[in-house]
């Protein structure tokens, strides 16, 4: 290869123009992740060969299968083998064993506990794994399925992340690009992106407030559009709140009125349930619910007012912190251009009717709710790669600060200060000859340190002996582009530059993050196409287990012929799937499907007839509807 | 706005030491247009943003960081009067009693902050409180007016007692906020 060589400072953008490799935008979802690429300001969402644009963000571990598979097929693993998936990962990013107990009940994996504290892993299909090692996963489902589309290789992104996620949060997400492959341009707020989709889109200028409610996190910002600026006033939210716990009031609901405890295997099942009723409300006044465990199906009907009332309390939190990002701003909800309505959630007619109540106008919704924010992240990276004049200003989303005296908390930077931002602060001895001293940052708006995020400690040793309070002792927070923290300490009076050491809470250490890169690198990971044939096989299997669950209860229903054509069908998969080619596995798997459509059919008459097993028969007919 | 651009070799440079107004290429003093102020404030975030130089090198990366924070700081501090008036005292070297430690002693400021509070706290009704906030607005515009004007006519101990004043004023204007008043209009 030859070497170009150029004047300094006029070095073209490198991957400007013909690259080898591409950019993209990736939006890494509680529920589902989505990633796009943008080509001259055009943004688009990558898809698969059906045209179908979300990945799941659901890993499934399968016992013998050293790759995981992720996406809609470990979706249909998750009703069946709850105990080898991981579902909404996103939600334990950064997170602490501490912290997730309070989920306890609601986590259907078992929380892996090595009593180190640190990180919070999670035991599933006979693995421990990390909530980054499953972003990586999906990470690197995305990033394979833009290299299949794009025809190249594809090695930086822009990913998009809560405006309110916390350090720890962010960090664990640029560590989970970094393990999946992938260089982060950036760290963009989702509400950010999203409104850089809308105001491209159509020149948009004033004051626009943007309504994020996604699977598992809730944000509401405040930007001001002007000449391709994109300026967040204020910003607000819940990390912890979202769609799933609008399906887990469901589920709590249904398993209430049947009256039955519930094994904790047959919790995942009953949500996949309690989701599906939830969407077909949007559309649907009433909708019949069926649940089978316990050795008992029952029947439920569950009304759109029903399902209002349930999430009710929820809907009206996120108004609560809607208003206050009005307030921080100082906006009043007239002064306003526009709402924008980003994520899934936002379908529930509730949610519509009061978000729209709050700011006094109907919401944008003509871009596709669960792509705008893959779709803004995409125009980003095209922006940092090939150069743009829009320019995204974004804010701190919670106020970073330190532990003084009696666990109070003192902010150093309050939240929506704009960044990148460094501020220090002065602090002093408290004894004579003190010559180390204890720093404690911690997030959040609360006063007392116990009720904000603990981001990390730190131990400034080395202060040359003084009488107590003649040190100074400057503690300075910077915090960069991406919204990530850092934190130096340095004694000033001496001139003495003492060692600071951080050890965050809750993020992998360098020998974790350095382990982990290894072992990937050391199993070579298999290609995109043995992944893809894992992932046919594992389809197949499904769809020979659902049958022959189907076959043994109502195998009654065919005649002796149709009987052994699905057979026929069924082991020509068996040999297919044994084989190494993908196509023949697929092609094995829709015929067997096909055999079995006329029993699907005729069970689901007989479903009608005698109540019959609601999940096991929804789940067949989704599948046979799949293919 | 800083010319940080190296003209022989064409890369960025390190930020220099230059103050809050220099940084905006804003004139120096208290009179700041709030629309003027933007424009400048974009303008400058426009060039040194690190999302500019997201294709560089790790040292232009860096020095576009710095810039982005000072320019960042320049006009968090620039945009709120208060901060404006504290930042323009502390660099003519007198900065703001109280500031550095010291109590304030003007027997006249205390006083009429005792007023101030103690009509906030007889108010009981939300008319009462409104009227108060309405008072405290006009207050607010006529005191930061006579900052102004010291300023301009380099009376520095003028701006010093205004500037106490003004800073008792949005402490109440805070506690107003808690109580529900309508929050002052931003100049």
């Amino acid at each position: 290869m030859l070497l170009e060589i150029h004047e300094p400072g006029q070095t073209p953008l490198p991957h400007a123009g013909d690259s080898d490799t591409a950019a993209v935008g990736i939006d890494l979802g509680t529920t589902n992740s989505l990633v796009a690429i943008a080509v001259d300001g055009r943004p688009e969402i990558l898809r698969d060969a059906l045209g179908d644009g979300i990945v799941p963000s659901v890993v499934a571990y399968l016992e013998g299968e050293e790759e995981p598979v992720v996406g809609r097929v470990a979706t249909r693993i998750l009703e069946a083998e709850p105990h080898l998936v991981v579902s909404s990962a996103k939600r334990l990013m950064g997170r602490g064993t501490g912290d997730v107990a309070s989920l306890g009940g609601h986590l259907a994996q078992k929380i892996h506990d090595d009593g180190t504290g640190g990180m919070v892993k999670l035991d599933v299909g006979g693995r421990v794994v990390s909530p980054v090692e499953v972003s990586a996963e999906i990470l690197r489902t995305l990033r394979q399925r833009a290299e299949m589309v794009l025809g190249k290789g594809v090695d930086r992104a822009v990913i998009t992340v809560p405006a309110y996620f916390d350090d720890s949060a962010r960090a664990a997400t640029r560590d989970a690009a970094r393990l999946a492959g992938l260089e982060v341009l950036r760290l963009v707020n989702e509400p950010t992106a999203a409104a850089l989709a809308y105001g491209l889109d159509r020149g948009a200028e004033g004051l626009y407030a943007v309504y994020d409610l996604g699977g598992g996190t809730f944000d509401v910002s405040l930007l001001k559009l002007e000449k391709g600026v994109f300026q967040v006033l204020a910003t607000g939210g819940d990390a912890a709140l979202g769609g799933d716990d609008f399906d887990r009031l469901l589920a709590q609901h249904l398993i209430d009125t049947r009256g039955d405890a519930i094994e904790a295997g047959d919790v995942k099942p009953v949500l996949a349930v309690a989701r599906r009723a939830k969407e077909m409300l949007t559309d649907a006044a009433e909708v019949d619910v069926d649940l089978d465990f316990g050795g008992k199906a029952t029947r439920h009907k569950v009304t759109r007012a029903d399902f209002d009332v349930l999430v009710m309390p929820l809907v009206a939190r996120t108004i609560e912190a809607a208003k206050v990002v009005l307030q921080d701003a100082g906006v009043t909800a007239e002064e306003l251009s526009g709402v924008v309505l980003v994520g899934g959630s936002t379908r529930v007619p509730l949610v519509r009717d009061k978000v729209a109540e709050l700011f006094g106008r109907e919401p944008l919704g003509d871009i596709d709710p669960d792509e705008v924010v893959a779709l803004g992240a995409a125009l980003q990276a095209e922006a940092l790669t090939r150069g743009s004049d829009t320019l995204l200003l974004d804010v701190v989303p919670l106020s970073l600060g330190l532990e003084t005296m009696g666990g109070l908390v003192e902010k150093v930077i309050p939240r929506n200060t704009p960044i990148p931002v460094s501020r220090a602060q002065d602090f002093t001895t408290y004894q004579d000859g003190q010559s180390a001293m204890a720093i404690h940052v911690v997030q959040g708006e609360r006063e007392m340190v116990d009720q904000n995020r603990s981001l990390a400690h730190f131990v400034l040793a080395g202060i040359s002996p003084m009488v107590a309070g003649a040190a100074r002792i400057r503690v300075t927070f910077t915090v960069d582009a991406d919204g990530l923290l850092t934190v130096t300490a340095k004694e000033a009076l001496t001139g003495v530059e003492a060692h600071v050491e951080v050890k965050p809470s809750y993020g992998l250490s360098e020998e974790e993050m350095g382990e982990m890169l290894r072992a990937s690198l050391e199993n070579a990971r298999a290609d995109v196409a043995t992944r893809l044939l894992a992932e046919a096989r594992v389809d197949g299997r499904r769809l020979v287990l659902a049958l022959d669950s189907a076959l043994a209860v109502d195998g009654d229903l065919l005649t002796a012929e149709e009987r052994a054509a699905i057979d026929e069908a069924k082991a020509e998969l068996e040999v297919a799937m044994s084989g190494e080619d993908r196509d023949s596995v697929i092609a094995a798997t829709d015929a067997l499907e096909a055999a079995g459509r006329p029993f699907a059919e005729r069970r689901m008459d007989r479903n009608i007839r005698r109540a019959l097993s609601g999940v096991e028969v929804s789940r067949l007919e989704t599948r046979l509807q799949a293919g | 706005m800083e010319d940080a651009i190296c003209a022989g070799c064409k890369s960025l440079q390190p930020p220099g030491q230059i103050d809050h107004f220099a940084r905006l290429g804003l004139p120096r003093g208290f009179a700041v247009d709030g629309a003027m102020l933007e424009r400048h404030y974009f303008a400058a975030q426009r060039r040194f943003h690190p999302d500019r130089f997201a294709g560089r090198g790790a040292r232009e990366k860096n020095f576009s960081l710095q810039h982005a924070t000072l320019i960042n700081e320049a006009y968090e501090t620039l945009r709120d009067p208060l901060s404006r008036a504290r930042y323009l005292l502390e660099t003519a070297g007198r900065p703001l009693p109280g500031d550095d430690g010291r109590s304030i002693a003007d027997p006249e400021l205390l006083m009429e902050a005792m007023e101030w509070r103690e009509a906030l706290e007889e108010a009981e009704t939300p008319e009462q409180v409104a009227g108060i906030a309405a008072r405290l607005a006009t207050e607010t515009r006529a005191v930061e007016a006579r900052i102004g004007d010291a300023f301009a006519g380099h009376n520095i101990d003028g701006a010093t007692r205004e500037t106490l004043r003004l800073s008792y004023l949005v402490k109440l204007g805070i506690e107003l906020k808690r109580r529900g008043a309508p929050r002052l209009a931003r100049i």
